[in-house]
């Protein structure tokens, strides 16, 4: 059973459809990497699938136990975080919303996640920190984290290396990797680095007119 | 100094004295607890946009002569509040527009009412009152004082509840959004809550200087703290001491009540600009 189908959709805003023919199946486990030029609808389909925006046509369906609110999120940083004052910890606890419904407060657990999670993307000396202060590289992994907090199962990813410098670009999708691997967590990736992603991902979805293709990488098809 | 104080046990002595320092304390908490998330997620402009409506209101309450203006200008201030809100996503006039277009509009019909159906012989120093909110703080009614006392614990105990909900979608719209928590009901809330706080303040500091009291503490915390806990709680303190500090200044003065509190707001903010520079160095 796959965690992701989607059906010949069709994206866009408004009446203006940017990508149609949209069909793929995800599975638990898989690397997918979405590439496609810029404007290409990359992140519209993502918003998509995310539930952000309704499809305008075609169907997205989740399956294999996985839930809307289960699905960790790492959206390209906006104008506003950049001077957001809010230590590294508060914003990763915020990933553990979707899952605590009305409860008003964080369960010691979810602490503990939290700090395991900041542990796993190698951030937990600076859980104290301001956000504000850290470096991009540092920025990034600390929304990792958060992501790791809202989800088990599946991560979406948008650009998340984009404004990083190279050294910061390999280190973050060696954590990637290895979160893919380790636990087994579906990792869904847009990117434009198509020569780091063929190394890591298992699928990679082409986006662009007529319709979308997604291929296998390393082998077999 | 000792002359200082027994004139202010003496005005203690006065209930409307009292009033004014319980009620201004909770409207510099309430307005300060909410300035932060407005602050930062850009929303400044509508907290003004709705003190000018609160002002319309106001005019409008006026004109008919009604004894207690509280519940129909805080009706029409939340209505303008979801409104604007409303525009803000995705119409034909862009949200800024719509803001300015509205609290203009609002400021001029207010005015007009007041001048043309005012059976006061002192319309100007109405419109002040409205507007500057000189002396209303100080002749308030018990009715009022109990009426913000009860918002105020409203605005309170939704703004603990909802703390850590409030905190998500300020910082990250899109993530809250994609892990379910539903982003327009906390954006409508957060207006309701504004529009209650501004329909509040208007007696403290009147509906022009409002935003002052949502915005400066907001700030000046931003300056030197680095969570947002700590934001919420400084902004919080800064705004509840310089609305004490304001209050008494201008007890023992004479100065008006509004613009004093501001006044000592900025001097604050400069303050902890200072220490904040000083302090990155």
């Amino acid at each position: 059973m796959a965690q992701l189908i989607c059906r010949n959709v069709a994206v866009g805003y408004g009446s203006k459809v940017v990508l149609h023919n949209i069909d793929f199946e995800v599975h638990a486990g898989n690397y997918i990497c979405i590439a496609g030029e810029n404007g290409s609808g990359k992140t519209t389909l993502m918003k998509t699938i995310l539930g952000l925006q309704k499809p305008l046509k075609g169907e997205i369906h989740l399956g294999d136990g996985l839930h809307a609110n289960e699905i960790g999120y790492l959206p390209q940083q906006t104008v506003l975080q950049k001077d957001f004052p809010a230590s590294v910890l508060e914003i990763v606890l915020s990933g553990f919303q979707g899952t605590c419904g009305i409860r008003p407060f964080y369960t010691r657990k979810e602490k503990k996640r939290a700090q395991k999670a900041l542990q796993e993307v190698g951030m937990d000396r600076f859980s104290r920190n301001c956000y504000r202060e850290l470096s991009g590289g540092q920025q990034q992994r600390v929304l990792l984290a958060r992501a790791l907090c809202a989800t088990k199962k599946m991560m979406v990813l948008d650009e998340p290396v984009s404004g990083l410098d190279p050294k910061a670009s390999a280190d973050m999708y060696r954590t990637i990797y290895r979160l893919n691997r380790q636990y087994g967590i579906t990792i869904l990736m847009i990117s434009h680095d198509l020569d780091l992603t063929k190394r890591y991902a298992t699928h990679i979805l082409r986006v662009g007119v007529p319709s979308i293709h997604a291929v296998k990488t390393g082998g077999e098809l | 100094m000792g002359m200082l104080l027994d004139k202010m046990i003496l005005y203690f002595h006065y209930p409307f004295v009292r009033y004014a320092l319980i009620v201004g304390v909770l409207i510099a908490f309430c307005s300060s607890l909410l300035g932060v998330t407005l602050v930062l997620k850009r929303f400044s402009f509508i907290g003004d946009g709705l003190s000018h409506v609160a002002f319309g209101a106001m005019a409008v309450a006026a004109v008919f002569q009604m004894t207690n203006e509280m519940p129909l200008v805080l009706c029409i201030t939340v209505a303008c509040a979801v409104l604007l809100l409303r525009t803000g996503q995705g119409s034909r006039i862009r949200g800024d527009a719509a803001i300015a277009m509205v609290s203009v509009g609002a400021l001029a019909v207010g005015y007009l009412l007041m001048n043309v159906f005012s059976s006061s012989a002192n319309v100007s120093g109405d419109v002040c009152t409205t507007l500057f909110g000189s002396t209303s703080i100080l002749t308030l009614t018990l009715t009022e004082v109990w009426l913000s006392m009860i918002l105020s614990l409203c605005i309170v105990i939704v703004f603990v509840f909802l703390y850590h909900k409030i905190f998500a979608v300020t910082f990250d719209e899109s993530f809250a959004k994609a892990t379910g928590i539903k982003v327009e009901l906390y954006h409508f809330l957060i207006a309701v809550l504004i529009a209650v706080v501004i329909v509040l303040a208007m007696n403290l500091v009147g509906s022009l200087l409002i935003s002052a009291l949502v915005v400066f503490p907001a700030l000046s915390a931003m300056r030197v703290c680095r969570s947002f806990f700590s934001v919420t709680i400084c902004a919080s303190v800064v705004s509840v001491v310089c609305a004490i500090a304001g209050i008494l200044v201008s007890i023992l003065a004479g100065t008006p009540v509004g613009a004093t509190i501001v006044a000592i707001q900025i001097i604050v903010f400069f303050l902890f600009y200072g220490i904040g520079s000083i302090w990155k160095g």
